[in-house]
């Protein structure tokens, strides 16, 4: 299998013509597609219930589409894939309680998903490298109900690191979490996507949070939702919580957006 | 324990050191004269006498014995089972019917059929404990297995675990609250039909012990051996609290707020 994740320009994920039905008759999803490039911040933005986590778990191979291919690097998504780890929206329901803040990394760190292509699986002392880089030393033998929430997504973030995960896929991973703290995992998430050279997918319904992030975004509308538009993100980087945020570039994109999200002007 | 834990002790280790000496004084001062009524005095010495010479030791051990062996089939089994029962549907739909059919017969209503097959010896009693001992564990791992988030299992998935990984590493410690719950409650249906086991066929055992006492009219020793049983039960259950509370104890927030 070609690694072409590390920085390439050619597709990471490739979602072609994918549809999703429900058993009861439900559509929540008809001819999605669209490429997400290796080493790029894509984000997938749509209004609440329209189908973006459905979408995200079948890149995920958690959840098998009804109609259409997806692709991973090239190869078939037909169960969970090696490489790629989804971080969920209930951080607090996907960190095991019975371990500690280092024992919930040592689950990912021994992981298949660590083993897979390397040699040895990574040790606690990675475990606690991955700790330190989210600004978590210290808490390693914390339990996660000890946490607060912001550090409950900090440690499932770190767990997905130290499993060797090259495209993370994030559901809403921050929509729990108050302004402040989002912002701030916001700029982590992004100093970590840089300088591990990941590949992201992002959920969420915030637009701002979508701009702020990417460097391209995939707006879905409609019911069954579709692709509505497939926008590149001109927008400088490195971005700032309040300059990006008051910039002409930034706020043109963010008008045109909710037009096409929200279907009126702002 | 802080002062405080103490003090509010104090009642009902007072209530009860109230009716022993209400049951003296009955005797002490005439209240019941007769002879299957003997002095509280004369009950603990017995039960001091026959805890030094060593034969509760015997008999609560051979008891003891038997208890365990068929309690840790009743683990092993139950547990197992009802992962299974928890996790794969079809089988749940073909084990559920037998199990309600058995689970509400009594406890004693089989020992019969067990003498029959099992005779009077060992075999029968691991059978009858084991047996009864089965169901609430079952039940409750059943219970555990669905009440864990399915999120928990879609985590052990995306990060590639397999099938029988996400079991032993997701789903059995997930559901420990559970299954510890159960194995509580069968902890004391085992020691409640070990007793009976024994009164009904045997000659060794505290169950049979009591027994015979009252048919050789050994009264104090027939008292004592129930005191004996109590001590035994109460022990029981204090290490099985603190076993638990020990595999538990990343639960302990909960705790904090709730007790």
């Amino acid at each position: 299998m070609p690694d072409s994740s590390a920085g390439g320009t050619s597709p990471a994920v490739s979602v072609r013509g994918v549809g999703k039905s429900f058993a009861g008759g439900v559509t929540a999803l008809r001819d999605v597609s669209f490429e997400v490039p290796g080493g790029g911040f894509t984000s997938i933005l749509g209004p609440s219930g329209c189908g973006k986590s459905t979408l995200l778990k079948m890149i995920a191979g958690l959840l098998a589409p009804s109609a259409g291919e997806i692709r991973l690097h090239g190869a078939p998504v037909d169960g969970p894939p090696p490489g790629l780890i989804y971080v969920f929206q209930q951080y607090s329901k996907s960190l095991l309680p019975w371990k500690t803040v280092l024992g919930n990394l040592l689950f990912g760190a021994q992981s298949p998903r660590a083993r897979h292509g390397a040699g040895t699986p990574p040790s606690a002392s990675d475990c606690m490298e991955y700790l330190e880089l989210v600004g978590l030393k210290g808490h390693e033998h914390s339990y996660p109900s000890a946490l607060s929430g912001g550090m409950q997504q900090r440690v499932a973030i770190a767990r997905a690191l130290v499993a060797r995960t090259r495209t993370l896929l994030m559901d809403e991973p921050f929509s729990a979490l108050d302004a402040l703290t989002r912002e701030g995992l916001q700029d982590l998430l992004l100093r970590l996507w840089h300088d591990m050279r990941l590949t992201v997918v992002f959920v969420t319904h915030d637009i701002s949070e979508a701009i702020y992030l990417s460097d391209h975004i995939v707006a879905l509308a409609g019911a069954p939702a579709g692709v509505a538009a497939r926008i590149e993100v001109d927008v400088a980087r490195p971005r700032h919580q309040v300059a990006t945020r008051e910039s002409p570039p930034f706020l043109g994109l963010r008008r045109e957006l909710y037009r096409m999200v929200v279907g009126r002007d702002a | 324990m802080n002062p405080q834990a103490v003090a509010e002790r104090v009642p009902g280790v007072l209530l009860i050191l109230g009716l022993l000496a209400l049951w003296e004084a009955s005797v002490r001062l005439g209240w019941v004269l007769s002879p299957t009524w003997p002095a509280v005095s004369a009950v603990f010495a017995t039960f001091w006498t026959n805890l030094a010479d060593g034969t509760y030791a015997a008999v609560i051990g051979s008891s003891l014995r038997r208890l365990f062996i068929g309690y840790f089939l009743a683990v092993v089994l139950a547990v197992g089972l009802g992962l299974a029962m928890g996790v794969w549907r079809r089988f749940y739909l073909l084990a559920e019917p037998l199990v309600e059919f058995l689970r509400p017969i009594p406890s004693p209503a089989y020992l019969p059929m067990a003498i029959l097959f099992l005779g009077i010896d060992d075999a029968m009693k691991v059978f009858m404990v084991a047996f009864a001992a089965f169901f609430p564990i079952l039940l409750n791992t059943v219970s555990g297995v669905r009440s864990v988030d399915p999120i928990l299992l879609e985590t052990g998935k995306t990060f590639g675990y397999g099938r029988w990984q996400i079991v032993r590493k997701i789903l059995l410690p997930a559901s420990a609250g559970f299954v510890l719950t159960g194995m509580r409650i069968s902890l004391a249906i085992a020691l409640i039909v070990t007793v009976i086991a024994e009164m009904v066929a045997g000659n060794s055992g505290i169950g049979f012990y009591v027994l015979n006492a009252q048919r050789s009219f050994l009264v104090p020793e027939m008292y004592a051996g129930v005191i004996a049983l109590a001590v035994v039960g109460f022990a029981l259950n204090k290490i099985f609290v603190f076993v638990e509370s020990l595999l538990l104890r990343w639960q302990k927030g909960a705790q904090d707020v709730l007790l």
